[in-house]
Formats: structure tokens, sequence, C-alpha cells
């Protein structure tokens, strides 16, 4: 199974995404440079995080504008798992793969801190190993994390069951308290905190296992035997 | 800004005739104090800076240790303290991005950074506190987007840094030792700069950074980028996986005069370049200013033809400038041009050699009498004392500062801030532990204890993790060295860390001298900074939560030593007294009793015993495991103490360390068999900390009430005026 790590200008988890799908996960992965073409042989495609173009204007906004974006949009629509992380997120939402905004933390700062995570839909590549309502320690690092929907798309993302994860308590004043959500098909989620760094014992210093999930999910849905 | 009458003097007979203007901005900006270490290059050589792990190379910033099985570390520590008091922000951002490309020069990856922040009272004066939150935000916005996680620090708060700021930055880097830049450079080679463009940013800064603060010359202050810094560090790397490198120097104070005299005198060449070829950001600069401007985000590359196609190709991926400037000649000259005419023509030896000082000192007045114990009054409620000490700003929970860091990027923070030293994985299976530590209160008091104290509490520091110390970084920040008082006080902390690194094996691997520290009342008080790196070959001490029923022991000897404390000088605000001091031996045979019991993992946790004494240490542990303890201040080991020395003292070399009651005896084996003094002191359990004395509580403080406290209390103090 191939998998695409996309890198942006500014992109800096991708390194540690990578780490992550090849030495845990066992995947073949494959960096992806955004000014060229996808490969096409792509069975999943993920958006790391980091400041693309350095977050100017808004985060996100620029790479939304990369030629890459367009493959992600194609190869979405067969259906192939897409997953963004932090400003992997931030990218998708930009370009309206996925709905709402990202604004500012409400406590106007940059915030890196470990969080709790509720699962609220289950049924997405990345959350298919989870029970409902299971809880994931994980960490959040940015500036840019607050999700917005107004009430009427918030509204449709309840009933579409587009809304992921969620937070346990309120940590940047997002609507809802939402961390992650999917697109209305299911197969592009993002997602705030940092999976990636979480699946690993060593620097978990709560509960490595519900993160690892997150791809053991995506090995399920391929059909991997890890 | 410019050279005294009697450096032009030699100057002048040193090259035979009078100097151009270019070559006097070029010599000002070389052998300022910032580039040159005029005064103080003498005296470090003193400082121990070999060992088995120690790698040497011609033209590093920064220092190189092997951590084995191929892969080395690399580490520097600079400031950039004037830039900062000017223009908080950019100041402590551009002082992130320099020491990364330090690292970054040596051709290793940058994987992570601690600084250290000292800023005025932040609690009366408003200046100060801005200064404090702007510099916080500069370092976050610029190492968060460059993905290099910020792992550790400290900050602190003295009116001697009124209306100044402090900001020193640490950085550490990770990499092959085959894939270190090694650098050589052969006739014809082409001296290339990369990076952000020149522009009218940071004239004259090394100057700036060499002189008293006495205006705010704003323009000497440099504008941070880090999405360009980010761009470098990605291209560069991959320019190094390639081998298109032959030599490499990043560009900082003094800009290019610096770099390519610097590059030029280690590598016994000279170098040609033409100010035409330098791209630049303003169209009409002087070639002086493209000679001195402190640009950020550029570096200098010495390559050959054939390679630079291929250089040039990985510049344009990451859409970065890269112009040729020059090429290497033999004739070992700084040679510049402008449209074909020289404008400078100068031995690199006479740049980059300022002739070095042999400044008078002279022991300062102030510490004849500044020794003499006082006793304190008997306070009525030394809960309150306790309570008031948890939200003083100096010993307040820093969570504040480091969650607005992003500490976790990389993947490698194993411990993570907020513990006695941070610790990263290596690529090796094995751990690099890292800590920085200053105590402008201790050295004020006494120069030489004192900075031997900052070095000994970072060995401590990374002790507590389970890792040997292997190398030290050390950051001399004093006053005006012209004053042979504050030089005095240099040379002091200068011989009592060499003391310290030559008993204890621990090289000096890196540093900076830093001077003119100066604000509107005068001098700073000496703030030496001392960085320790420790190596863990197997696993670092997973620290445990801490349940009912578990006791604690307390290793090392507190002693009468309550001058610089937080106790005297936060609440009695009283400078002076008996500076604590480190006995060698009780330092050594401690650590290494720690060291052990820990690789044994018959303990929970380990912790230091510093800032705001014994009673603070034990509050901490009970406040970060939500968990009370009693302690009877009779088992404390040590002489027969007044309750508030006991409580309060920041006597060195003292260790805490947690563990399930059943491991009792062979602990107590183990540390007997090391010599150590130590005692079990209490026990924990219940929801309050409790010190008793007589079996009478002395303080009764609520966990939760003390937690809440220590954790709010900086944040409060920032958010609201």
């Amino acid at each position: 199974m191939n998998v695409g790590v996309v890198v942006f200008p500014g992109s800096n988890c991708d390194r540690d995404m990578f780490h992550v799908l090849s030495d845990v996960f066992n995947l073949n992965t494959h960096y992806c440079w955004h000014a060229k073409p996808l490969p096409e042989n792509l069975d999943a495609v993920v958006l790391p995080g980091g400041f693309s173009y350095g977050d100017r204007l808004r985060a996100g906004v620029i790479a939304a504008h990369s030629p890459i974006i367009q493959d992600i949009k194609k190869i979405s629509e067969k259906g192939i798992p897409i997953l963004g992380v932090c400003n992997g997120f931030q990218i998708l939402v930009e370009s309206g793969l996925l709905p709402g905004v990202l604004l500012k933390n409400d406590s106007l700062n940059f915030m890196c801190e470990w969080t709790n995570l509720t699962v609220e839909n289950n049924k997405t590549p990345f959350t298919n190993q989870f029970e409902l309502n299971q809880k994931i320690p994980i960490p959040i690092a940015n500036g840019e994390g607050r999700y917005f929907v107004d009430d009427e798309t918030l509204d449709q993302l309840e009933r579409k069951n587009q809304i992921v994860f969620k937070y346990d308590q309120v940590v940047n004043g997002s609507s809802n308290q939402i961390a992650g959500v999917c697109n209305d098909d299911g197969n592009i989620v993002g997602m705030m905190p940092h999976p990636e760094r979480a699946v690993e014992s060593e620097i978990n210093p709560h509960d490595n296992k519900p993160s690892s999930l997150i791809f053991e999910s995506l090995l399920k849905k391929m059909g991997v035997n890890n | 800004m410019s050279l005294e009458s009697h450096e032009l003097e030699e100057l002048k007979s040193k090259i035979g005739r009078e100097p151009t203007s270019t070559e006097l901005q070029i010599v000002a900006a070389e052998w300022s104090e910032h580039c040159s270490y005029k005064s103080s290059k003498k005296h470090l050589k003193m400082l121990p800076m070999d060992g088995p792990l120690v790698i040497k190379e011609k033209g590093y910033d920064s220092g190189v240790l092997d951590v084995g099985d191929g892969y080395v570390i690399t580490a520097h520590i600079e400031s950039h303290n004037h830039p900062s008091a000017v223009e908080p922000y950019g100041g402590a951002a551009t002082g992130v991005g320099g020491v990364i490309r330090d690292i970054l020069s040596a051709g290793t990856r940058p994987i992570a950074l601690l600084d250290g922040l000292r800023f005025g009272d932040i609690e009366k004066d408003q200046h100060a506190k801005w200064l404090f939150k702007n510099a916080v935000t500069g370092i976050a916005d610029y190492g968060n987007c460059l993905g290099i996680p910020t792992v550790g620090g400290e900050v602190e708060f003295d009116e001697c840094y009124t209306n100044y700021a402090m900001v020193d930055v640490a950085a550490i880097g990770f990499g092959k030792k085959e894939n270190l830049i090694k650098n050589h450079a052969k006739k014809g080679d082409l001296v290339v700069l990369l990076g952000g463009a020149t522009g009218r940013d940071g004239i004259g800064g090394s100057q700036f950074a060499s002189d008293s603060l006495e205006s705010e010359d704003r323009s000497a202050v440099q504008i941070p980028d880090p999405f360009i810094e980010k761009l470098i560090i990605e291209a560069i790397l991959e320019a190094r996986n390639e081998k298109l490198i032959h030599a490499m120097k990043d560009l900082g104070g003094g800009g290019l005069s610096c770099a390519v005299s610097e590059t030029a005198d280690s590598l016994d060449i000279g170098i040609e370049m033409d100010v035409d070829k330098v791209h630049t950001r303003e169209s009409d600069m002087h070639s002086d200013e493209i000679m001195i401007s402190e640009s950020q985000e550029r570096m200098l590359i010495v390559t050959d033809s054939e390679k630079l196609i291929k250089l040039q190709d990985i510049c344009k991926k990451f859409r970065i400038d890269c112009s040729v400037i020059g090429h290497v000649t033999f004739d070992n000259k700084m040679h510049v041009k402008k449209s074909g005419k020289t404008i400078a023509n100068i031995s690199t030896d006479i740049v980059a050699n300022a002739t070095l000082l042999d400044l008078p000192s002279k022991k300062p007045i102030y510490l004849e009498n500044i020794e003499n114990t006082k006793s304190f009054p008997l306070l009525s409620d030394y809960s309150e004392v306790m309570l008031i000490l948890l939200a003083s700003p100096n010993i307040a929970s820093k969570i504040w500062v480091y969650s607005q860091y992003d500490h976790e990027v990389g993947i490698r923070t194993v411990i993570k801030p907020g513990y006695d030293a941070s610790v990263l994985r290596l690529d090796n299976g094995k751990f690099l532990s890292i800590k920085i530590d200053g105590n402008p209160k201790q050295c004020y008091i006494n120069p030489r204890e004192g900075a031997i104290g900052c070095f000994e509490e970072a060995c401590r520091n990374v002790v507590c993790t389970g890792a040997k110390p292997i190398g030290m970084l050390d950051h001399l920040q004093f006053g005006n060295p012209k004053d042979p008082e504050i030089f005095w006080t240099f040379l002091e902390s200068l011989k009592g860390l060499t003391d310290f690194a030559k008993d204890f094996d621990i090289p000096c691997i890196g540093g900076k001298v830093s001077l003119y520290n100066e604000t509107p009342k005068g001098s700073i008080k000496p703030t030496p900074v001392i960085g320790v790196l420790g190596l863990i070959d197997k696993t670092p001490l997973r620290i445990q939560k801490i349940n009912s029923g578990d006791c604690l022991i307390m290793i090392g000897n507190t002693k009468d030593e309550l001058g610089g404390s937080e106790y005297s000088e936060y609440i009695h605000k009283f400078i002076g007294g008996k500076c604590p001091v480190v006995d060698f031996s009780d330092s050594k045979k401690n650590m290494n009793a720690v060291l052990e019991i820990i690789k044994t993992e018959l303990i929970k946790s380990a912790h230091d015993c510093s800032k705001g004494g014994l009673a603070i240490a034990i509050s901490e542990l009970c406040m970060t495991n939500l968990i009370g303890c009693t302690v009877s201040l009779e088992n404390i080991p040590g002489d027969k103490l007044d309750n508030d020395k006991i409580l309060f003292s920041e006597s060195h070399s003292r260790y805490l360390v947690t563990f399930e009651k059943k491991n009792i005896q062979n602990l107590e084996e183990l540390l007997k068999k090391h010599n150590v003094t130590f005692k079990i002191i209490g026990e924990f359990g219940g929801e309050s900390i409790q010190f008793t004395t007589d079996s009478k509580p002395l303080i009764d403080l609520s966990v939760d009430k003390a937690q809440k406290t220590w954790l709010n209390s900086l944040k409060e103090m920032v958010m609201h005026a």
C-alpha cells in the first residue's frame, strides 16, 4: 500500500508523519513535493502539519492554491482516504475540500498542550477501529486551531455525521468543541491534533494506543494486515 | 560606531596606508567586541575544551560531540540582548534564527532550542511586561514556524534588568558524523551567498551590541523571516546530502564582512568578491552598507563551478536566491570590488584578528561586606510565605511561556518542559538530556561560587533524568568590561567555571561572551548562563506518578546559605548573605549515587532542589502529582539550622528522590555504598503540603490551592495590567 505525504514549502511535520507511516506502520511512504504532480499509484494521502508558506495571509490559504491540490481533489473523488493534520487540515478547509474555517485560538496564543478527544464518528477510514465516544489523549500545537462554522452548517455537519472528533472540554473556543471533521463522503478527514506525535509510547506520557487506532483504521480500510 | 582612535592608528600601521571607507567599516565591524571577543579571548583559553567525545573542525561556530554509532550532536548558545531590549519581538526571533544557522553550518539538522529570558520586575514595571510578552511571542513565532521544538529554558525577573532584556538561545543539532561539513576550499572555488536579500536592517548591529545601550537604534535590529530560514535549512541539508558544500558559514554579527574574513582566515585562503553581485532588498544600497548589513537568513557557501549548478537547482526548488559573489584566491586577502573597482583589499588575518586586550580587574567594593549573614525575623505564618513564593514570578510555573512553544514537533521530546531537564531521543537509541541555568542573584553576591552553582545546577538537572553530563555551553554576560570591577566579576566567574569543568571532566564545547550589558541604572548583575548536555545510553528515568504511601529521600546537606535566595530577596527584600557553595567532592558523590539509583529502577522520580529551596522543591512534587506530603524538618540532612534556613536555603548538590516503600532497603544500601548523606524525610499522602517541627505543623497548605496559585500566577501577571 502506498501513502503520500504532501510537502509544501514550510511543512514541518512531514518527516514526523513519514516516520510514523513507514517505520511504525510499515507502509510504503512517499514524499510528494507540492510542485510536482501527485503520483498516480497512491492509496492514501496525508497532508502534514507545519507552516506552509510561513502561514502568511492566513494559515493554509496559499498552499490551498498550489497545483497539487487539484490532483488531491481528483483522487478524493475516487474515494481515496485523505487525512489533513493541523496545517494539513487548514489547507483542506481553505481549498474547500472540507467545510468551515480555522480561526485564531480564543487565547490569541499558540497553544502546545495535551488534550483529550472523543470519537464522534467511527465510520471514516481513519476512525473505523474506534468505539464511538472513545477517548484519545493527543497533543495540539497551533495558533489558528479554532474550528468555526455557522449554525446552519453546524446543523448540517451533525445531521450528516461529519463531526469526527471533539475535545472533551473547551480548549480553544471552537464551535461545539470540534477538533476534526470529514467531508460528506467521509473519505477526507481533517483534524487539528497531531496523531503522529502520540502513537509511540516513548514520547506519549499518557496512552499511545488510542492514537495508533487512527492509522490502524487506515490499514483496516486498505485491507492491510500489519 | 567606529574604530577608536588608537585602533585606527593600529590599522594604518598594519596596512601601511590610509584605509578606504569600506575597509574602515569592515574592520570596525570585525574588531567590535561582539565579533572579536577582544576583551575576553585571552582568558577564555583557560576553559577545558577537549574531551574524548569532542570533535573539532575548522571554522565551526558550534561545538560537536560524538554520541556514538556514527552520530554527532552539535550545540551552541548565543544571546540577542541589545536588540531584544529595543525591539523584543524581532530581537528575540532573530536571536533564535542566528544560533540555528550556527548549527546548520556544521551540516547538522537543528533539533531543539532552549531559551533563557531575563527582564525587570514584571509586577511593577509595565515596560518589563511588554518586553517579556513580546520576546516570548518572537521566539514562539520563529521556532514554531521552523518546526524546531523549544524544549526548555528558564525565565527570571530582577530589577537589575529594568529597561533591558536578556534573551539567550541555545540550539542543538543532530546528524551523521560523515555528513559534517569539513570546511575546505580549492583555488578557483566560488563563493556563494544564499538566502534572504541583503537589506538595510541590522546595519552596524555588532557594534551596537558592543556598546552600552544608549540610543534606541532600531535600524540596528534585524528583521525576522522564519519562512525563509526554514527554506534555507531544507535547501542546505539537501545540498549537504548531495555533497555540494566545501565550506559554509552563517551570516551573523558583522554580516558579510565577518563571514568573508573569518571564512578566509580559518581556511587560510583569500576571497575576492564584488558587492554588485549581492542580491539586495533595495537598489540604492551603498557598498559599505552591503558589507556590514546584518540582514538575517543568509549563508555563505564555498563550492566549485560544477556543484554550483546542482546547488542552483536546489535553490530554485525552494525559491530562494543564491548569488555567486566571488571566488577563492590564495593571497590571504579579502578583496572587495564594486563594478570592477577595488574598494577594499586587506589581509584577512588583520581583519579577523583584532588585537586582544588584557583589561585590568579589581575586586568590587560592594563585595567587601555582602556575604555577612543576617538572621531574618520570625514570620507569623509560613504557609502564607509559601503561597507568596509560589505566586512570585521567579518561582511560579512557566507553563504560560512553554505552552506557546511547540515542544513536541520532531517527535523526539521524551521528557517535556516543566521537569528538571528535557530529554530527546536520538536515532541511535540513546537519549540527550539538556538544561540551561543561570542565577544572577547568587552570582552578584559571589561571582565565582554563583557561576559554579549555575553549572552544578544544570548538571543536577540532567542527572535527575538519568544522564551523565558530557558537555557544557557557557554564556558569559556582564556589563562594561572596561570597568575593572566588572571585569573582575567576569574573571572570577570564568575561573570558577573552569575549576568545575576540569574537576568533573566536562569540556566546554561552545559559548559566547556578551559584554556591555548596561541599563540606564548601571550594569546588570553578572549573568553567566550555563547549558549542560547529558547522554543516556539506555533509557531515561520514566517519571512515574507518586501515590499515597510513597516515600521521599533527600540526598545532600542543607546549609546556612540563604544568600541570593528567593526567600531572602523576594520575602525580605535583602540582597546579601552567604552564597551557596558547591563542595566538589560531595557534588560528585551525590551525582554518581543518583545516576546509579536511576539505573536500578528503584525510584519513581528524582528532582533537583534549587530556586526557593527545599520547601518549593517538595511543593513542586506535590503540585505536579496532586498529592500531599508530610515532612519533618528535624530529618533534613545538614547542620541544625533555623527553620527558615532549612526550608528556603538554596544549597547545592541536593536531590529529592521518590520511591515505593518496598524499595526502601535496597535504596538505603545503595546510597550507603556511595557514602552520600541522605535521609528519608517524608511520606506522600493526604491533600496538604505539611512541614512539621517538633511534631507541630509549621506549614500546612492545601495542594489544590498551592497548585492553582503556582500554575496561574504568571499568566495573570502578564494578562492583567
